[in-house]
């Protein structure tokens, strides 16, 4: 790893501030994706601000209408929050099919959606449930976050503090975790509820889309069947030694009907 | 030859943390991993390093009373906190009972993975006191890597250190 300057943030302020003034300065969540990437060189930021201390960025808060979660809240605590559960119960059993115990203890939601990894998981469920992410400048639709691969609205110095999630009336999130790394091949999270029908597919191209055929079938038919025989185009899907484009379009297919029929519970 | 940043002094600073019980401190870089403060610094070698990509779990230690991964965690960011590795887990000549489970049920092999291994299961059993069954294991397991045992005495360990720690 290349050194860097470290420093643990005191406020908000403090930390964009930080990044604002250093050469090339990174915010520090979880770690679990940046120090992967220190280790292995493939990043060289000057100075690393840790936002560790910022407790405002940590809790849930759920009303009748919405599920918040602080930016620096750890996937483990979305998962185990009995609170989560009740309200968006795919939201909770998502943060529990991250990684691994140890890798949920530390990860955010705050840093895995401004890393925006193709195959992460929470995007979909941003995009899926039509979530607003909430940063120190504004607010950004979740529609309008993932613009890329890896690459979000985020400006370099822009910090998500929250992300609110509206509840909905139903929603499920199927995943066909990649065996050993446990990123999503495909992960397809659907919902009903005040944000319309939707269909988010992660894992499968550069970033999160919505898969609107099958929204508009949904629409009409919130039933596992009408979406069965929708193929995704896999023009634009991602090829790699895990799986083909081909493989991939197949399995946005089965994750959705499976995910609608969960959803249906 | 080489570039800037390799001519630069690298700073160190003094980091102190509270692992099994002692109060200790080391000076360290800010690029420091924790399992090398903790192997280099201290000399608690029980921590092992089994990857490079915070995949297989030979490091697993706690940190404020949660399982991490101490590869993928710098030693500043453990700066004041309260830590327990393998080493910790004993009462002088008594095993910790996830320890005496790995033991009686021959849980391991060439013993590499097992410090991480006994500390992730600490935490499955934390987290599953009321009832613990094979499947939670074996889906909790997932950030652990054997490349000898097949994992399956490691489970049985498991749910026996589970029944002697919940009794
Ligand atoms: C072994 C392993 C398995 C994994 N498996 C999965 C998986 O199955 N699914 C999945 O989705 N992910 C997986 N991950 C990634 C994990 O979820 C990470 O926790 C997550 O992607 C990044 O969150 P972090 O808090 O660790 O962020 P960091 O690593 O600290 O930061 C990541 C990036 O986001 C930026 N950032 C962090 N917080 C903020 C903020 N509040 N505002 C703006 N920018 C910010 C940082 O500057 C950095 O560029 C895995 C990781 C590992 C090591
Ligand atoms: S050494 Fe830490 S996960 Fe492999
Ligand atoms: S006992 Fe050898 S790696 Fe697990």
């Amino acid at each position: 790893m290349y050194d860097f300057n470290y420093k643990r943030a005191s406020s908000v302020d403090d930390a964009t501030a930080s990044v604002a003034e250093a050469d090339e300065g990174k915010f520090v969540a979880g770690g679990m994706t940046l120090l992967p990437t220190l280790k292995q060189r493939l990043a060289q930021p000057s100075d690393l601000v840790d936002l560790a201390d910022l407790g405002d960025l940590v809790g849930i808060t759920v009303n009748d209408s919405t599920v918040t979660i602080g930016a620096m809240t750890p996937h483990a605590v979305v998962n185990a929050s009995a609170d989560v559960q009740k309200a968006i119960p795919a939201l909770a059993k998502l943060a529990g099919l991250i990684g691994d115990p140890m890798v949920r203890n530390r990860g955010t939601i705050g840093g895995s959606i401004s890393n925006n990894d193709p195959a992460a998981d929470y995007p979909s469920a941003v995009v899926g449930l039509g979530a607003t992410v909430h940063t120190n400048k504004r607010e950004i639709a979740g529609d309008d976050f993932f613009v890329g691969l890896f690459e979000t609205a985020l400006e370099e110095d822009e910090l998500v503090t929250k992300v609110v999630f509206p509840v909905p009336d139903k929603a499920a999130y199927m995943k066909f975790p990649n065996p050993a790394s446990r990123y999503a091949i495909v992960g397809t999270f659907v919902s009903q509820g005040p944000q319309g029908t939707r269909v988010a597919v992660t894992g499968a191209g550069s970033h999160v889309f919505r898969q609107s055929d099958m929204e508009a079938a949904l629409e009409a038919n919130f039933a596992s069947e009408a979406v069965e025989n929708i193929k995704q185009d896999d023009s634009d899907l991602n090829t790699d030694i895990h799986a083909s484009a081909e493989y991939r379009a197949h399995l946005v297919t089965i994750m959705a009907k499976r995910a609608v029929a969960e959803a249906n519970g | 030859m080489s570039g800037a940043k390799m001519e630069t002094p690298m700073t160190t600073t003094t980091v102190s943390m509270t692992v099994n019980g002692k109060q200790v401190s080391a000076d360290v870089e800010n690029r420091t991993l924790l399992v090398q403060y903790l192997r280099e610094s201290l000399g608690l070698t029980g921590t092992h390093v089994g990857c490079d990509t915070s995949q297989c779990g030979a490091c697993t230690i706690y940190v404020n009373g949660l399982p991490i991964k101490s590869c993928t965690m710098l030693a500043r960011q453990a700066d004041g906190a309260e830590v327990t590795t393998i080493e910790g887990l004993a009462d002088g000549d008594t095993l910790h009972p996830m320890q005496e489970a790995f033991r009686e049920n021959h849980a391991l092999q060439c013993g590499f993975c097992t410090p991480g291994m006994v500390m992730s299961a600490i935490g499955i059993v934390e987290r599953n006191k009321d009832s613990l069954d094979e499947k939670t294991v074996r889906h909790e397991l997932e950030g652990n890597f054997c490349r000898c045992t097949g994992y399956h005495n490691i489970v049985k360990a498991i749910l026996a250190a589970h029944k002697e720690m919940t009794a």
